[in-house]
């Protein structure tokens, strides 16, 4: 396939806010049973799902880019029944809204308790748009995802892995960037933060490994043979039907030499895993300068991660544009 | 239920692309708008197709046969490109089984592009909408047309009659009885999308003559058992006396 840089950003962008927005709720949540130091609510929750909402509209507004009338996306709301692509639009402003009034919530100090819980555990607004806001971070990696898994002609995307790494590439991010957001804003969670996201991003690396060792071992089910019809171990195709290219031959190639493919594999095996392994292992007590670090190399290989994700998906059409004469 | 579709005989196309061009100077004159070429009389042509001919080469020299394989949207019974589709532009006509794309719905998303093995729906770089054959929906139910005309264009070109057009659902139509009893198959079966439009195979035509069939064995005259038995090509009574 040929990669699309608008959703490789609204891939990435989108994953990050949600990690972050996970990351910001896990803290409130371990905060509220005294397992971690209370942080600055204003400062790290409010700011932080600022920041959130920011990646949030920045990976919305890159998605625009993939349409050809944007101006008709209202539309795509209306088949939420049978399409994934259509439960993401839906599920994305949903949780863009709980992330803003889950921030705004702190921002202004509103904390009334609605009830309590048997342990004496009071609960507050932003507990329960916290729960709402994590089954929507989740429901939204789910219908991203799904989105390129539930192809099933795409044999690289068809697979229970396509999600999990969906979910674990972007928790990694997310919490990476609040590592290095806490570090500026709430430094008793940086260690908290950096370790869970060290963690993620190890069971990323199992994910996006073991996703690599599938689609390295994938059998096309489709053949030239059952393209044409014709049952005859040796055929060729001498000509496509045209010389000049097509939306087939556009959409579905990536265009790059093996090497580059190779090249780019290599590139996010090393920054979205080590690279940031290393950085938060030694900016874990503090510095807010290796955390930074740590998301911007994550997030780049992230970008290069999703670009390989698209690249190395072969689909069944291109049996048909093998030559052109 | 009516299941339209096109049946192409492999063994009947000469590869002559009459149904591409046909279909396009039909299509692109519709009131759906004009199929967009880019970049027409440059180094780099493109443009929106809703037809292909294809050229195979099947088997190894010298024992090779060319294959011209015209390719478009099959209309499958079970549409993938249907249920992904987040806006319901793509949809499948239930009075008779065509595939169609509702250009004022389409966001050009190319989902739907994705979801279709065959590689049949192109964009339409001049209008941004996911664009496909649409069997000339614009032409079979066009009540001021002869009835004769009320087919495909490319099924109107096609100077070979290589392009048969009926209801695949009726099992007396001619392109049932063409599936039936010339081995008609669909493409890519393997995906379970039950494409409507079939394609008949490659056929040897032989015909087997025995010897008695070239000779004149009804030659009362050459029967008679003389010996020495006069040679085939020596005159007989017929050919020296007139009766």
């Amino acid at each position: 396939m040929h990669p699309a840089f608008s959703v490789i950003f609204l891939t990435t962008l989108i994953g990050a806010a949600q990690g972050l927005f996970l990351a910001l709720f896990t803290a409130q949540s371990y905060a509220a049973f005294k397992l971690l130091p209370q942080p600055d609510a204003h400062a790290f929750y409010g700011q932080g799902s600022l920041l959130a909402l920011v990646l949030l509209v920045a990976g919305l507004v890159a998605s625009f880019f993939h349409l050809g009338h944007p101006e008709r996306a209202w539309r795509t709301a209306t088949k939420w029944r049978t399409s994934w692509l259509s439960r993401e639009v839906i599920v994305l402003p949903a949780f863009m809204g709980v992330v803003f009034l889950y921030g705004l919530a702190h921002w202004l100090n509103w904390h009334p308790v609605l009830m309590t819980l048997p342990g004496g555990l009071p609960v507050d607004p932003s507990a329960i748009l916290g729960v709402a806001g994590t089954v929507l971070a989740f429901a939204l990696f789910v219908c991203t995802a799904m989105i390129y898994a539930c192809i099933k002609f795409l044999a690289e995307w068809h697979s229970p892995l396509t999600v999990i790494n969906y979910i674990l590439l972007g928790g990694a991010s997310g919490f990476t960037l609040a590592a290095a957001f806490a570090a500026a804003t709430a430094p008793e969670l940086v260690g908290f933060l950096a370790g869970w996201a060290a963690i993620i991003t190890l069971l990323g690396l199992l994910g996006r490994a073991a996703s690599l060792y599938r689609n390295a071992r994938l059998k096309p089910k489709s053949t030239l043979q059952t393209a044409i019809g014709i049952k005859h171990p040796k055929i060729v195709q001498k000509t496509q039907g045209f010389m000049g290219g097509s939306f087939n031959t556009r959409e579905f190639f990536h265009g790059q030499p093996v090497a580059v493919l190779r090249g780019v594999k290599w590139f996010f095996l090393l920054a979205v895993f080590p690279v940031p392994l290393l950085l938060l292992f030694s900016g874990m007590h503090g510095g807010i300068g290796l955390l930074a670090a740590a998301f911007a190399v994550q997030y780049a290989g992230l970008l290069a991660e999703r670009w390989y994700f698209f690249a190395q998906a072969n689909h069944p059409q291109n049996l048909y544009y093998q030559s052109i004469a | 239920m009516t299941q339209l579709a096109l049946v192409i005989d492999l063994n009947v196309c000469v590869g002559c692309h009459a149904c591409v061009t046909s279909c396009k100077e039909w299509n692109t004159s519709g009131a759906a708008g004009p199929m967009g070429d880019q970049n027409p009389y440059g180094a780099d042509p493109t443009g929106t197709f809703f037809n292909r001919v294809q050229t195979f080469e099947v088997g190894e020299f010298p024992d090779t046969e060319t294959v011209h394989f015209p390719k478009s949207c099959l209309h499958c019974e079970d549409p993938p490109c249907v249920p992904v589709c987040p806006t319901g532009a793509s949809y499948k006509r239930k009075e008779d089984g065509i595939v169609l794309v509702d250009y004022d719905k389409c966001i050009g998303c190319k989902y739907c592009s994705w979801a279709c093995p065959y590689g049949a729906r192109e964009l339409d770089e001049q209008q941004q909408v996911m664009k496909k054959c649409t069997l000339c929906v614009d032409r079979i139910y066009d009540m001021t047309m002869d009835e004769a005309d009320r087919k495909p264009s490319c099924v109107k070109a096609c100077p070979t009659s290589a392009r048969l057009y009926g209801d695949i659902h009726d099992p007396q139509s001619a392109v049932s009885i063409a599936i039936r009893e010339s081995g008609g198959y669909a493409l890519m079966p393997e995906w379970g999308t039950h494409p409507a439009n079939h394609y008949l195979p490659r056929r040897k035509t032989r015909i087997k003559i025995h010897e008695d069939e070239l000779e004149r064995a009804d030659n009362p005259l050459k029967v008679d058992r003389q010996l020495p038995k006069p040679a085939m090509n020596e005159p007989t009574l017929d050919d020296v006396t007139t009766w």
